[in-house]
């Protein structure tokens, strides 16, 4: 997979925007489109100028008619075509669950396999900055709830190319989550072309007394909180899950085998959500295994810096629960760490 | 392309519909027929007109009242009928009934039983056919309650826009389930609202399978001079329930002197009147054999087994 005589290092929106660019110099049936795709901004770097690479009808701007426009890459993938739908929010997905749902996760199905649906919906994920109530929602259990479709939510840009470029050549629909905190991480990523595969976890650091698994984001919060349990000699085990439906349960099991303890860490709400899937398998395949969950407050987002900061797990009371559930110190307090991508962010979308 | 009806080839897909369908009423007691049914009786002339007008590359996409669609299209009816029958040699393995037929060798779309939701899809074969620069129109059948969800409007727009090769036929049996269309809109929008969004639209309102042909045979050669969406709002009377198998003037929400004309003015007797009485008896047995035939295929086909449940949830 990894060619470490050619890695770059380049961020995760860099990673995402050369996977697309690959990808339809690869095969010419691949194309981006969605709302402001072409514009100069290029949804945030990633599908930039492709257009003029490619030509307008691989990479094209589009009525908001999300609905429609979900059922057209639908159609277009029926035809053989491979559509990657861009969405700058994920909320706006709701708009396309009908389309997603009713339609794309059933055609093969309905048809005894004569027909493929290989289209990737790419949806970004808002935080910070008055993001607010309909631009931060994280809606991967919607998906995760479905069967016929995937759901993918790298974290590393290494990780985010692959997986990207894994989703293009998958022959199902994937849901393809982003998060926008996560664009400007930078890491070596290979040059050439790889894919990360559906259904395969990644162990980011390696511990004996809890396993942390985080979801997007929180995986890189998840870290942080490891970072902090060290002075409490606790030594975190953070998984990143990457694939979220197929779930990578094996490593998930195995991890818990060793720590016998289990913390989600979920960007979401946590009510019939990613952290119960994965608590409920634990508790009927694990024995002895306690667990522990975190994720969004059961509020809307709010708007306001004080409210916001409520709403989210950070790195401190990851780390604080965690450190209880090894038997710490209740009264610790460990100092706040700086969530600098959150912090520089400023807008103005 | 010229215009040339054949009446004996419209009589015999006519024929074959009406009778399949009559097959299905004939049987449905029995409770072999493990679906709902949506029946096309009434309606089968613009199925008739239309895949007579359209050549065997044209992929359709329709709906969950598509029978008509189906079977005037020459689809597999012993596999259809397996179908209906929920058995292992059905169009969807059984796991699709009457509201989701497909045969991909008539190049026939799965069917959705979601009012409007295949529309954007086949707005999106369009797209396809036109990025690969492919010859070809697509068909896309629904009906005058599409015409009420947004993404009928949106897919309209975008096929505009894009200027592509797509003939809309919009069958207007005036009811969605048992609401009037004047409960629903305004009178008469569909057609001058599809020309706001630059579609070339017009009302067929003779109901019958030549005035459906010609018109589709007006919209292609249209489209092959230039690319751009059609519509065809074709005005039909549905004869029967909206799903089920009884009759339209059952439940006393319509005028039941509309449903009598309309009976009365039965295309496919005037097909027949205009054909030898040889001809009709040759096609009348001609259609018989092929249904019984179908009806023992599926009778005959063995249910799938259990552990085919997990089969092509994912590719």
């Amino acid at each position: 997979m990894d060619n470490t005589l050619d890695k770059k290092l380049i961020n995760y929106g860099e990673a995402l925007y050369e996977a697309c660019f690959q990808e339809m110099a690869d095969d010419k049936n691949v194309f981006v489109y969605g709302l402001g795709v072409d514009d100069p901004k290029g949804h945030y770097g990633t599908s930039k100028d492709l257009h003029k690479e490619y030509g307008g009808k691989r990479n094209f701007d589009t009525p908001l008619s999300e609905d429609a426009l979900t059922g057209i890459g639908i159609g277009a993938a029926l035809a053989g075509l491979r559509p990657i739908y861009v969405h700058q929010r994920m909320d706006f997905l709701l708009l396309c669950m009908n389309q997603l749902v009713n339609m794309a996760a059933k055609i093969r199905y309905i048809s005894s396999g004569e027909h493929n649906v290989p289209i990737v919906i790419r949806a970004a994920i808002g935080r910070s900055w008055g993001q607010g109530a309909q631009h931060s929602q994280s809606f991967q259990s919607y998906f995760m709830h479905v069967p016929g479709i995937k759901v993918i939510a790298p974290t590393t840009p290494h990780d985010a190319k692959g997986a990207l470029i894994a989703s293009i050549r998958d022959n199902n629909p994937v849901v393809f989550i982003e998060h926008r905190m996560l664009y400007k991480n930078a890491g070596y990523v290979p040059s050439a072309s790889y894919e990360i595969p559906f259904g395969k976890g990644r162990i980011l650091r390696e511990g004996n007394d809890i396993t942390i698994v985080g979801v997007s984001h929180t995986v890189e919060d998840s870290l942080r909180a490891a970072d902090l349990l060290k002075s409490e000699g606790v030594n975190a085990e953070v998984i990143d899950p990457i694939s979220l439906s197929p779930i990578d349960y094996d490593l998930i099991r195995g991890s818990v085998s060793k720590t016998k303890k289990l913390l989600v860490v979920d960007n979401g709400w946590m009510t019939c959500g990613f952290s119960s899937e994965i608590i409920t398998d634990i508790a009927i395949n694990c024995e002895g295994i306690r667990c522990q969950r975190m994720g969004f407050e059961e509020t809307p987002c709010p708007t306001t810096p004080t409210l916001e900061k409520a709403f989210y797990p950070n790195p401190q009371s990851i780390a604080i629960t965690a450190n209880e559930m090894c038997g710490g110190n209740k009264k610790w307090s460990p100092p706040e760490v700086e969530q600098h991508e959150i912090l520089s962010f400023k807008g103005p979308f | 392309m010229k215009k040339n009806f054949n009446i004996e080839k419209a009589y015999y897909l006519f024929l074959l519909t009406r009778k399949s369908e009559e097959k299905i009423i004939e049987l449905y007691h029995t409770d072999k027929i493990k679906s709902p049914v949506h029946l096309s009786i009434g309606q089968e002339a613009i199925a008739v007109g239309v895949n007579m007008a359209i050549s065997e590359d044209e992929v359709i996409f329709s709906n969950y009242r598509g029978h008509a669609h189906y079977i005037a299209r020459e689809a597999n009816l012993d596999r259809m009928w397996a179908e209906l029958y929920g058995k292992s040699r059905g169009t969807a393995r059984g796991k699709g009934g009457s509201m989701h037929l497909n045969d991909w060798s008539k190049k026939f779309m799965p069917t959705s039983a979601i009012v409007s939701s295949a529309i954007p899809q086949a707005v999106g074969y369009a797209y396809a056919l036109k990025y690969k620069n492919q010859k070809g129109v697509v068909i896309c059948y629904h009906g005058d309650g599409a015409t009420d969800e947004g993404v009928f409007w949106e897919s309209l727009n975008f096929a505009s826009l894009h200027s592509l090769p797509i003939i809309f036929i919009c069958e207007n049996n005036k009811y969605a389930i048992y609401t009037h269309q004047d409960k629903r809109a305004m009178n008469d929008p569909i057609v001058e609202r599809a020309r706001a969004f630059g579609v070339n639209a017009n009302k067929i309102s003779g109901s019958s399978a030549e005035d459906f042909y010609n018109a589709t045979v007006d919209c292609l050669n249209d489209i092959e001079k230039e690319s751009k969406p059609h519509l065809i709002e074709c005005m039909c009377l549905r004869w029967k329930d909206h799903v089920g198998v009884g009759d339209a003037r059952d439940l006393n929400y319509r005028n039941e002197k509309e449903v009598d004309e309309a009976i009365t003015n039965d295309d496919l007797l005037s097909l027949e009147k205009k054909l030898p009485k040889s001809t009709v008896n040759e096609i009348k047995l001609k259609v018989d054999s092929q249904i019984n035939n179908a009806v023992r295929f599926a009778e005959v086909s063995d249910f799938p087994e259990a552990n085919e449940i997990y089969d092509n949830v994912y590719g």
